[in-house]
């Protein structure tokens, strides 16, 4: 199940373009970890190496290890699907599938990875939806279209489709800027609850829900821009946002940033 | 249009808009008129052509045997027999045309969105448009230089078909990346993000998507293709008869047949070819709105 | 740990690729198995390919063709029609971009659609039984007060023939249109909103900017959809077969001769493609057709600089 993740002078460009330099960090078996920063520094960048995605961008290349449980995702034999697998995202826009209805967005990842038993993929949809705090809100309407629900209700089916396939890691990427403050209060929650079970790295531009959900934060910067970002420091969150050991942390998170 | 107006506790000398000067008043005006005398110009010969074709082809279509019945036994001045050989014709030619190019059409597609790079994506791209502007009577020389000439094959409906696949090739190769591109990305990272593969991503989630759309091209490439009249003047004889046999012998099909009676001095060849010249009309108008009725229909919100 | 089975993908991946391939390969062979079966007549040929004005392929021991006939005929019946249809197109894209109400834009948009769904039988068909006749009179105005001008002399047909070339390129005209309008519309309709904008804050009036903003910026797909519809002209087949009538006379300047164009006289003669040297023949014949066609559809993308699809 939840696995730890550390990062070992990680650098990521796209094309020529150096986009983050050297960052290490560890992420420890069921904690959340967040990710903040102004913007354009490389946030997301990072994350989306977590799964390899980056390498989906043409000409996006990482150099530098990144370990789960030990294991190194670039590894030549390793199979990107097959690390996506492991590793899960959830992104800024919900993104239900608009062919299919709520039951089969949820079981869309174990569908196309090849199971059938209709009677498991059930129980699989009654678990995640349960698992995402949805169950109650759909269970009447699983075989309407996955687009027709609300914006914060569309964003927990795609965490419900992401914890379907059971990955060892949940990704998010600032996974309630598009959302309501109550819908943002459920998902926030749902974090809570995830971690008894997953590893969660999360993005966001709001200081507070840092602060809220996460175990540990993480700053990143960048010196100007063009220059590749970076990581200025990561550590328990109470102590980010208490006693930061960088006066550019400090500067950032009391808003006297310029 | 600004147009000062009267304000009586105002000096007149200083109106509150500047009015435009008459010689630009006139020029836009005129551009104007000219811009949709040329939409008028335009609409007239479509619909001259079809108060024609209807007017000097209802009486064939609604005659007993139009629907039917073939040419076979029928004299060239009778007013009888009906078309049913030339629709099979018609119909049989396009369909295996495209059984052939729409698979092959929907996969050069994704290749070009999904997954050409480089060089070679940038060629098939140029040469999707080349295809694209190849004449159909290039399309059916060809064919028969390389099957008839040099492999020794009969000509036949089929290679008929084989010809129409290089004009209906590109129309479904363009439609499908049209709609292929319209697919936000962000629906193919989260289904990579779940640990699907590319290829069943692309196969069961992208074209889904797109489906509607790729069904519109489709429909919209038969539209043009059934009316060809190029290949079948090369590739196939006219036969009177029906003949099921899309690979051997004769084979009629509505452009053969009104090309055929051309040739005919009696007037029944006049109503037969303006009867052709209808039902093959209502054939594609049937392609094309079903196209766009299809086209209603997308998962895509734009 | 995570290696896994590729099969799948690199199948689809070679499928879809290979398709593509296809594609490329297709163009390729065209070229060359025209060129094939050219050569062996090509050598054969009694009279110069490109000066002859013949086309005699009944002896095959005593080939004796040129080109030089076709391609004046096929310039004439194609410049026509792009003289004719350019500005129409123009003014019908104008029309639905820059004039007609959103609501209508589309349904009239459609309309124009449709012109380039009637198949070209049946323009053949119009233009030779319907539409001739009514434009003979104005050949016979044209012919009797400008006859001195070149273009509008009598030609090599009998005076009451109705298939001058001049029939043939309005037809190819009416054709053309749709082709060149709807690249011609999508540019148009591409022009950016703060070029627009920034002209009508200058007090502009509606043509105005058109001249400012929209046809400077559209101009090069209204070039490269008038190559397209060049293109398509150069290679219509049986509406001018339909449309224009054999003649036995010298091709002069004037625009109401008759004669064959390169597609029209390959699909005169299918019906009597036996023998592989006359064959060959009109073989030649189509090639150069091909190498014109591909030249105007490729001069086509380079002037669209990618701002077109299609
Ligand atoms: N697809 C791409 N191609 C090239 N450069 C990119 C691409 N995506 C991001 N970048 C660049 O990489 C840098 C980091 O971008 P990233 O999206 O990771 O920032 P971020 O911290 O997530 O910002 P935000 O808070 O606005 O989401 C930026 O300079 C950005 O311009
Ligand atoms: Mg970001």
């Amino acid at each position: 199940m939840a696995k730890r993740i550390d990062l070992k002078d990680v650098d990521i460009y796209y094309g020529a373009f150096h986009a983050v330099q050297s960052v290490n960090l560890t992420v420890a078996p069921r904690s959340v970890t967040a990710f903040i920063g102004p913007s354009g520094c490389g946030k997301s960048t990072v994350l989306r190496t977590l799964n390899r995605m980056h390498e989906e961008i043409p000409g996006a290349r990482v150099d530098g290890q990144i370990l789960l449980d030990g294991e190194n995702i670039y590894d030549r034999s390793a199979d990107a699907v097959a690390v996506r697998r492991t590793i899960g995202m959830v992104f800024q826009m919900p993104n239900p599938f608009p062919t299919m209805s709520i039951r089969d967005n949820v079981v869309a990842g174990l569908r196309l990875q090849g199971v059938k038993d209709k009677k498991k993929l059930d129980e699989v949809a009654e678990a995640s939806l349960r698992g995402a705090n949805l169950w109650n809100e759909v269970k009447d309407r699983l075989d309407k279209p996955g687009g027709g629900i609300s914006g914060g209700q569309q964003q927990r089916l795609c965490i419900a489709r992401a914890i379907a396939v059971q990955p060892d890691v949940l990704l998010m990427d600032e996974p309630c800027s598009a959302l309501d403050p109550i819908s943002t209060l459920a998902i926030e929650d749902l974090i809570a609850d995830l971690k008894k079970e997953y590893t969660i790295v999360i993005v966001t531009h709001n200081m507070q829900q840092a602060a809220r959900v996460s175990d540990q934060t993480g700053f990143f910067n960048l010196e100007a821009t063009g220059k590749p970002g970076h990581l200025v420091e990561i550590d328990d969150t109470e102590k980010i946002f208490s006693n930061p050991t960088e006066q550019a942390t400090e500067d950032y998170i009391s808003g006297r940033f310029g | 249009m600004s147009t000062a107006l009267e304000a009586p506790d105002q000096p007149a000398s200083s109106p509150p808009f500047q009015p435009i000067s008459t010689a630009r008043r006139l020029k836009n005006t005129s551009a104007t008129v000219l811009v949709a005398l040329a939409f008028l110009i335009a609409c007239v010969p479509l619909v001259w052509i079809l108060v024609e074709v209807v007017i000097r082809g209802a009486g064939a279509i609604f005659s007993a045997d139009w629907w039917g019945r073939s040419q076979s036994g029928v004299n060239p001045e009778e007013y009888a027999g009906g078309v049913y050989h030339a629709i099979y014709g018609t119909i049989i030619q396009a369909l295996l045309c495209g059984v052939i190019a729409v698979p092959i059409g929907i996969l050069a597609a994704i290749y070009l969105v999904e997954y050409g790079r480089g060089r070679l994506a940038k060629t098939t791209s140029f040469m999707v448009d080349i295809l694209s502007g190849v004449p159909s009577i290039v399309a059916a020389l060809f064919i028969f230089a390389l099957f008839v000439s040099i492999l020794g094959a009969e000509q036949s409906a089929f290679m008929v078909s084989l010809a129409l696949v290089l004009l209906m090739l590109p129309v479904v190769i363009r439609n499908t990346e049209e709609m292929l591109r319209l697919v936000p990305d962000r629906l193919r990272e989260s289904a990579y993000a779940l640990g699907i593969p590319k290829w069943k991503t692309i196969l069961r989630i992208v074209l889904p998507t797109a489906l509607s759309g790729t069904v519109t091209g489709v429909m919209l490439a038969f539209a043009r293709v059934i009316g060809e009249t190029a290949p079948v003047l090369v590739l196939v004889g006219y036969a009177r008869a029906i003949n099921y046999d899309p690979f051997e012998g004769n084979m009629a099909s509505l452009p053969l047949l009104m090309f055929s009676e051309f040739s005919n001095p009696e007037p029944a060849g006049q109503f037969r070819i303006w009867g052709a010249a209808l039902t093959l009309i209502l054939i594609v108008m049937i392609f094309q709105l079903g196209a766009s009725v299809i086209s209603r229909f997308s998962a895509i919100q734009k | 740990m995570w290696a896994s089975s590729r099969r799948g993908e690199s199948v689809f991946r070679g499928l879809t690729t290979g398709s593509g391939v296809l594609v490329v390969a297709s163009i390729a062979l065209i070229g060359l198995f025209l060129l094939i079966q050219a050569i062996p007549s090509l050598l054969a040929n009694q009279a110069n390919f490109f000066t002859s004005t013949e086309f005699s392929t009944g002896d095959p021991d005593n080939l004796r063709f040129g080109i030089l006939d076709l391609l004046v005929v096929t310039l004439k019946t194609s410049i026509l029609a792009l003289v004719i249809a350019m500005p129409i197109a123009l003014g019908v894209a104008l029309f639905l971009t820059q004039y007609a109400p959103k609501r209508v834009a589309r349904p009239f948009a459609y309309v124009i659609d449709l012109l380039a769904a009637v198949p070209s039988i049946v323009y053949g068909l119009w233009g030779i039984l319907v539409l001739a006749p009514v434009i003979l009179p104005v050949n016979q105005w044209l012919v009797d007060n400008l006859g001195w001008f070149p273009l509008f002399s009598q030609g090599n047909l009998p005076v009451g023939v109705r298939g001058t070339i001049f029939t043939g390129g309005v037809i190819l005209a009416v054709m053309i249109l749709p082709i060149i309008t709807a690249v011609a519309r999508e540019v148009f309709a591409q022009t950016p909103r703060f070029h627009i904008e920034a002209a009508k804050a200058l007090g502009a009036t509606r043509w105005e900017v058109i001249t400012m903003a929209v046809l400077p910026y559209g101009r090069s797909g209204y070039i490269a959809g008038s190559m397209l519809g060049l293109g398509r002209a150069l290679g219509e087949t049986i509406a001018i077969l339909l449309v224009i009538s054999a003649s036995t006379g010298m091709q002069t300047l004037s625009l109401f001769d008759g004669g064959y164009t390169f597609a029209s006289l390959i699909a005169s003669a299918a019906s009597e493609f036996s023998q592989p040297l006359p064959t060959g023949a009109y073989i030649s014949a189509g090639l150069v057709l091909f190498v014109l066609t591909f030249v105007v559809n490729a001069l086509a993308r380079v002037v669209a600089g990618g701002k077109v699809n299609g």
